[in-house]
């Protein structure tokens, strides 16, 4: 049955989201206009209820889709292309947001959340600030519109409520107008993540975030409030700054757990794509301190602000326009709406360039030279930093969009982003980091009272010796690179100005010291990213010397390494060796062996052949029948040093055919000193049939031992049996079942083949396989007159797979670092909300 | 001159710096016989080739070759002039390597094998494939 309703309900609540903006901008817009006190106390209510009324059909939009989704509504494109039936309910959240339009969606909420308490906390900014609001609310609401203008044949935004028949054209529907797919394709087994649920509503509340100031700053150049638009605006963007960021280190995360190109941060255009405002962010919220402290840089701060919320609709632009195309891994597919996103991005630009040129002679800027033994002076050096350090990563992120350009011109340019991304953007960032290490570290100096030479001598003495005596003992441990020890020096020297300062601050205000704790967050990082990226070591490395081709001499290092099953390898240290496939039961946690359950007709149910125990602890008792996740199947990976166990860990790969085969995803052993990493890098396919040897023929008594695939084996009794599973047997015929014990390197494993005669004379052979050994036994024929066995041998490559593992070291001083980052700035969020 | 100006000057003269290190280290998109005289003059910088997997009349890719020990493999590679090219790759086969209907290879020639530091696939993604898996 087809559910109209619903779908029907949410394109009028987007359509209603949508004139409700525009109408609420307009009467705001009239509100700021007029000068008539009570005119514009009418056009400020006005704007209100329409602000209020687009917030509930935000809301409208929000439930509906989020309705279609949970009642698995499979007539629903958005239902059938992102979530299916077999889901976690944890993850229907995720389906919410993986397509455009959700994120659209999940974008447009915040900001109407935002608007909503600015209406009434700002009474004096409202008209000229909510103005903007309605109208970016506008621009949004416009991208999941899916209206098509008739007679110019113009769409204009992608709803997320069309039905599955008039997104696909496929025959069936020719046939049967009404044909609901029984269950969906299912989401992204990559963003079936913890992560995944609240990496995207943090990012966005981010991007959200940014719009609060922008708006402020539009609003106080319009009515030439030049200065006092700073006060309301920092606090905001103080909050922006640590949820943008929060919500960038959570993609981080979640890519160093999820993803298997063995880090956190890849420079893919999608990150860069909101790591450059961020940055630019930080910049500005320095720049706004600065001139709440010492009236300079409000020029700059004005620029700054502008510059944040173009670069997110610049970013916006680039990862939903499909422009990136080759270049990016992960970016949006493309929805036909680069021509929107195009005139979102060039309106507000465009707006935002006249408002400032207009106003520019009239923006009050203080004449005074900068000394250099002032704080301002450091914080606008450090904000020029910022600001070339994104500039830099936006000239080669821009790249796909120059060809573009080019080619509407005529040229054909074949411009390609630089080949080895992550080795070219470190080369330039940690350079720029150690600039801003330095100078945030003197520039902490300043942060009091303008101080002489001779007391920033005195200042400086104790902390930067400090440093040198910490800075001393580490090159002595590790002999680093040139980069690596600018960097370490940079990290320590700014976490010891400012732990200098916190101490400080500390006795006088603790509420003061957010900035200090931030800035020892940023030291930290930056040692952290040292340590885990300039020290991971690849423990898997093969140095076996194979050549890569015969014609070539050179030879290859392996980063991957082979492992049969129960055969241990030793690299780096460790005995590294593989003990088999697991699986994942769904309702406990823990892992279970391929081997230890018998498949049912349902894939997603299974039975527990013996008691299955993990770590100690039961799980299921034997013939429980139990439900797992069916296309996840875990490569149990043991390193030791020596007798230690050193870390277990269960690297997973997932098949989704309908999501382009199979992905790995790497399991991390965590530990205070250094994380191992491990990620299966190819494994065998079950579909294809193995390949078995020649079946061999032994002779043999019961309690005999013999050899089957290198393993001893014995023949332990024979019996005969009244039930085979799956055939009935009448009186007349015989079955027998032989139970073999097969010694494998950590545990026996039982084969019990079984033979029988049916009608007296057909022979029926029933054998037996022992999956992670490779074994395959079958009882051929029984001898009565010597009481021997003829058992059939088959043998076949064991099971295997390719890992890559890889130690990280001091990878939480990173996690800690970000950490005291998030304090401080939650820190002087507060003081800044309570001023 | 001020302070501000040696700062302003400072600041321009990094974005040139950073504009042109950008075209110094871009790569660019090139065919096998573009790439093979860039070898021989001796520039070995990597570059992008965009391609197509060689198949047979009955549409089976040919010329695929794995390395005993699976850690390795080579294929062969058709750019957009159909020029044929064998291609080294120094790591597993990605498991969904022989559906992808683009292959972009990054990397060099090294003598007349091109080797691949990079693999970068094009698969025929869902929202592409226009036909249901439909299961009734």
């Amino acid at each position: 049955m087809f559910h109209y309703f619903i779908g029907n309900l949410g394109h009028l609540f987007v359509i209603s989201s949508l004139v409700s903006a525009l109408v609420t901008s307009f009467c705001y817009w009239r509100a700021t206009a007029s000068a008539d006190l009570s005119l514009r106390q009418n056009w400020i209510l006005n704007g209100r209820t329409g602000f209020i009324i687009h917030s509930i059909t935000v809301l409208g939009i929000v439930t509906s889709l989020f309705t279609i989704i949970y009642q698995h509504y499979f007539e629903y494109h958005y239902a059938y292309a992102h979530s299916s039936l077999h889901l976690p309910g944890q993850y229907m959240v995720s389906c919410f947001w993986e397509g455009q339009e959700g994120s659209f969606l999940l974008w447009m909420f915040w900001q109407a959340v935002l608007g909503i308490v600015l209406i009434f906390t700002h009474r004096t900014w409202e008209a000229p600030v909510m103005t903007l609001f309605a109208l970016v609310q506008t621009f949004l609401a416009s991208m999941i519109l899916g209206v098509v203008i008739p007679g110019l044949s113009l769409k204009i935004g992608s709803s997320p409520f069309i039905l599955l028949r008039d997104a696909m054209a496929d025959p069936i529907f020719k046939i049967q107008p009404d044909f609901i797919p029984k269950d969906g394709n299912g989401l992204n087994p990559l963003l079936q993540n913890y992560w995944m649920v609240i990496h995207p509503p943090t990012l966005f509340l981010g991007f959200a975030l940014t719009l609060v100031p922008f708006a402020f700053c539009m609003a106080g150049l319009w009515q030439k409030k030049y200065t006092e638009w700073i006060k309301p605006a920092l606090p905001w963007t103080l909050f922006g700054a640590a949820v943008l960021g929060l919500g960038i280190l959570m993609g981080g995360y979640w890519a160093y757990e999820t993803l298997s190109f063995g880090g956190y941060w890849n420079w893919d255009p999608v990150e860069n794509a909101v790591y450059v405002p961020w940055l630019i962010l930080i910049a500005s919220l320095h720049t706004m301190i600065t001139y709440k402290n010492s009236k300079t840089a409000l020029k700059f701060s004005i620029i700054l602000v502008i510059a944040v919320f173009v670069l997110i609709l610049y970013s916006t632009f680039l990862t939903r326009s499909g422009i990136l195309g080759d270049a990016s891994v992960h970016s949006f597919t493309d929805l036909g709406l680069s021509g929107q996103l195009l005139l979102c991005l060039l309106f507000f630009t465009l707006a935002a360039t006249i408002l400032v040129a207009v106003r520019w002679k009239e923006i009050p800027a203080s004449d005074k030279e900068i000394s250099t033994y002032s704080k301002e002076f450091w914080i606008f050096m450090g904000a020029t930093t910022l600001c070339l350090m994104g500039f830099q990563v936006l000239v080669p992120t821009s790249i796909p969009v120059y060809n573009k350009v080019l080619e509407i011109f005529g040229v054909n340019s074949n411009l390609a982003p630089p080949a080895n991304q992550i080795a070219f953007y470190s080369k330039f960032q940690l350079w720029f980091a150690v600039a801003i290490g330095l100078l945030s570290g003197t520039g902490q100096f300043f942060w009091w009272k303008k101080i002489d030479k001779q007391k920033l001598k005195q200042a400086l003495l104790l902390p930067l010796l400090i440093t040198l005596i910490l800075f001393a003992i580490i090159l002595t441990v590790a002999r680093p690179e040139p980069i690596y020890i600018a960097l370490i020096f940079a990290g320590l020297f700014i976490i010891i100005s400012n732990v200098n300062v916190m101490i400080g601050v500390w006795r006088i205000n603790p509420n003061l010291s957010g900035g200090a704790i931030a800035h020892i967050g940023v030291g930290l990082v930056l040692i952290g990213i040292l340590f885990s990226a300039g020290y991971s070591r690849v423990v898997s490395l093969n140095n076996t010397g194979l050549l890569y081709s015969k014609e070539q001499g050179t030879e290859f290092n392996r980063d991957n390494l082979l492992l049969f099953i129960n055969e241990p390898r030793t690299m780096a240290g460790y005995d590294i060796e593989f003990l088999g496939e697991r699986l994942e039961p769904r309702h406990k946690s823990g892992y279970v062996k391929r081997s230890e359950v018998d498949p049912t007709d349902d894939p997603y149910k299974v039975v527990a052949k013996r008691e299955i125990i993990f770590k100690d602890k039961k799980l299921f008792n034997a013939r429980d029948t139990f439900e797992i996740y069916p296309e996840n199947i875990f490569y149990e990976i043991q390193l030791r040093r020596g007798a230690k166990i050193a870390a277990s860990l269960f690297p997973r790969i997932q098949i989704n055919p309908a999501m382009g085969g199979m992905l790995p995803s790497p399991d991390i052993s965590r530990g205070i000193t250094r994380d191992i990493y491990t990620h299966v890098s190819s494994s065998m396919n079950r579909e294809t049939e193995p390949e078995w040897s020649k079946m061999e023929e032994v002779r043999v008594k019961i309690g005999k031992q013999f050899f089957v695939n290198d393993y001893v084996a014995v023949l332990e009794q024979v019996d005969r049996i009244d039930k085979i599973p799956g055939m009935t047997l009448s009186n007349e015929d015989v079955a027998v079942k032989a139970r073999i014990r097969i010694d494998g390197e950590h545990q026996s494993y039982y084969a019990e083949p079984m033979f029988l005669i049916r009608n007296r004379s057909e022979v029926g052979r029933i054998p037996f396989e022992v999956g992670e050994l490779g074994v395959k036994i079958t009882l051929l024929n029984i001898h009565p007159d010597t009481a021997e066995f003829t058992l059939g041998l088959g043998g076949r490559q064991k099971d295997w797979v390719i890992i890559k593992a890889m130690e990280k070291p001091y990878i939480n001083v990173l996690w800690l670092g970000t950490g005291l980052l998030m304090i401080g700035f939650t820190m002087a969020m507060m003081r800044r909300f309570r001023e | 001159m001020k302070k501000t100006h040696i700062i302003a000057i400072l600041v321009i003269a990094s974005a040139i710096a950073i504009i042109v290190s950008t075209a110094g280290d871009a790569s660019s998109y090139v065919t096998f016989d573009q790439a093979y005289q860039m070898a021989t003059v001796g520039n070995s910088s990597s570059i992008h080739v965009v391609g197509a997997l060689k198949k047979d009349q009955q549409g089976e890719i040919t010329g695929l070759e794995k390395s005993p020990d699976n850690l390795s493999f080579s294929f062969i590679l058709l750019d957009e002039n159909n020029k044929e090219q064998k291609v080294y790759y120094n790591e597993p086969m990605p498991p969904d390597f022989t559906r992808s209907e683009k292959v972009v290879v990054i990397g060099g020639y090294r003598g007349n094998l091109f080797v691949a530091d990079k693999i970068l696939l094009k698969c025929p993604s869902k929202y592409q494939e226009k036909k249901l898996n439909a299961k009734v």
